[in-house]
């Protein structure tokens, strides 16, 4: 086939797969006999495109067919045994003249809907991430278990339960209304930010990053800020998303090792994406009080603003953490705000500051506490002290990538 | 419309152990819970407490054990139920999230109908 049209037809998957799912569930009101015709609809791409090109609007192009192919299905069998019904309410039934080509201009962007039952908290976390990336990003059931680390029979059975809970529970293909959407929208943005730091520093694996897995988190970011433009919470993810991905590059060096944030070389972070994640900070932050990811948004913000390590203004990164321990008192939060502490005011404040947290059980076996612990002891010359914390931290760490940036910790301080 | 059963479960322990003013508002709140949501609910009732249970097994001979108790000994039982008409699950969540519950939560669970003649 001719490569520019497998590339066309690639993209038009990863880009364009939700909005024409979304659009067919419309139609057959269930989900499988809808992944059925957007499956046939791509594969009538790749028969079609290389003889009558690619047409202007790929995405137009599919929802008209995979529309039309859930009508036929419809009226071949008015009595379709939909084996997972999808409740959708009066605005989203199927109209006359839905399926014609002239009418894809007119078609609802439906991914808000698609992405609210597939994040309903009802549905079990692992769940809503799954069915989030299959149904809204395209991924096969395969890789949507590679992703995860679990077998594919596992995640099969994973994504027919939640689809069958859907069903059986009568969760609604329907945006909330105003009133529960401040809520609902939290667990989707939850979903996306789970998927971005599983792709952005990888639980287990060869790598340290999953960059496919970063990458559909923020396609998803972008989307939900296209569909719900007046919502700080989404700028405030999104640009939460662009200003950490910024430093993709830079994070390992060419041979696979990690660099710390001091460390890394802030002329090839990018530029483009720290732009537009500054640009959002603002809008992210109107809502009082702000919400979570703008204020790790602004954190970000601070880092991506100072030239050199050296540079950076912690005093004001240890004000936002302050902000945020009072609207999200996690652990994990704390021992951020720790370090921040000891960065602005001394190796000797931040060891303090760190040793009120190690009782915290939910820190107990979190590799970050006695790497950030060693890394004090360190600048304070008490070498025996920071070795025991290295090994420590080295023991607790999973990835690999990481485990062998400790292991040079440990031989740097013994030279 | 659908049918969803609302289960409460309660610690009896923290009931034994409640002063009367405290039962005396959990009925009252029950009372005006009842009177909001007239219109969805079907049925629903309080039980009796859980020592008053009485199991019954069938066995792979035919024959029936029935014994004094609960299949599960949990620190928290079902302690009363509402059967409720609702569109979606959203709907159902909405009613649920009133129940009266001080010493425990509510579970939802969707009604299976056995035949779908019944379910219309």
């Amino acid at each position: 086939m001719d490569p520019h049209v497998a590339a066309a037809v690639a993209d038009a998957h990863r880009r364009d797969w939700g909005v024409v799912l979304a659009a067919t569930a419309r139609i057959t009101r269930d989900l499988d006999a809808a992944e059925d015709c957007v499956q046939d609809a791509y594969a009538q791409a790749l028969a079609a495109w290389p003889v009558h090109g690619v047409p202007a609007r790929p995405a137009a192009w599919l929802t008209v067919v995979a529309r039309r192919k859930a009508m036929n299905l419809i009226h071949r069998n008015d009595t379709l045994s939909r084996k997972l019904p999808l409740l959708a309410d009066a605005a989203a039934a199927p109209r006359p003249g839905d399926a014609d080509d002239t009418a894809a201009d007119a078609i609802p962007d439906d991914r808000l809907r698609l992405i609210f039952t597939c994040c309903h908290p009802a549905l079990a976390v692992e769940a809503r991430v799954a069915l989030t990336l299959r149904l809204l990003c395209g991924l096969t059931t395969s890789e949507v278990a590679s992703a995860f680390l679990v077998s594919e029979p596992t995640m099969a059975a994973r994504i027919t339960r939640a689809k069958k809970k859907i069903t059986a529970t009568r969760i609604p293909y329907r945006v909330p209304p105003p009133s529960e959407l401040p809520g609902r929208l939290a667990a989707v943005l939850d979903v996306v930010h789970l998927l971005f730091t599983t792709g952005h520093t990888a639980p287990a694996g060869q790598s340290l990053q999953r960059r496919d897995l970063a990458e559909r988190a923020l396609d998803l970011a972008r989307m939900l800020r296209q569909l719900l433009p007046d919502d700080p919470a989404v700028a405030g993810l999104l640009a939460l998303i662009l200003l950490t991905d910024a430093r993709r590059h830079t994070r390992t060096t060419t041979d696979g090792r990690l660099v710390l944030l001091a460390d890394q070389d802030r002329t090839r972070w990018d530029r483009a994406e720290i732009g537009e994640g500054l640009a959002l900070i603002q809008a992210a932050l109107e809502r009082r009080p702000p919400s979570r990811y703008a204020l790790m948004a602004a954190i970000a913000a601070v880092h991506a603003a100072a030239p050199r390590w050296e540079a950076t203004d912690w005093q004001q990164i240890t004000d936002l953490y302050d902000a945020l321990t009072q609207i999200w008192p996690s652990p994990v939060v704390a021992l951020n705000r720790a370090i921040a502490i000891g960065e602005a005011r001394g190796p000797q404040a931040g060891l303090a500051a760190l040793d009120e947290l190690a009782s915290e059980p939910q820190l107990a076996g979190y590799h970050y506490l006695p790497a950030a612990r060693a890394e004090f002891l360190r600048r304070l010359h008490r070498t025996g002290d920071a070795r025991l914390a290295y090994h420590e931290a080295r023991l607790l760490a999973d990835n690999p990538v990481e485990q062998d940036f400790l292991t040079r910790r440990i031989s740097e301080l013994d030279t | 419309m659908a049918e969803y059963m609302v289960f409460i479960w309660d610690d009896e322990a923290a009931w034994a152990k409640a002063d009367a003013g405290t039962v005396a508002a959990n009925q009252a709140e029950h009372e005006e819970f009842i009177a909001r949501n007239a219109a969805a609910l079907r049925s629903g009732n309080r039980l009796h407490p859980s020592d008053t249970t009485t199991s019954i097994r069938h066995s792979a001979d035919g024959g029936v054990a029935i014994s004094d108790g609960a299949f599960a000994e949990t620190k928290e039982v079902i302690g009363g139920y509402y059967l409720i008409d609702a569109t979606d699950l959203d709907e159902a969540l909405r009613i649920a999230i009133e129940v009266p519950a001080p010493f425990g939560g509510v579970e939802v669970r969707p009604v299976w109908a056995i035949s779908s003649a019944a379910a219309q």
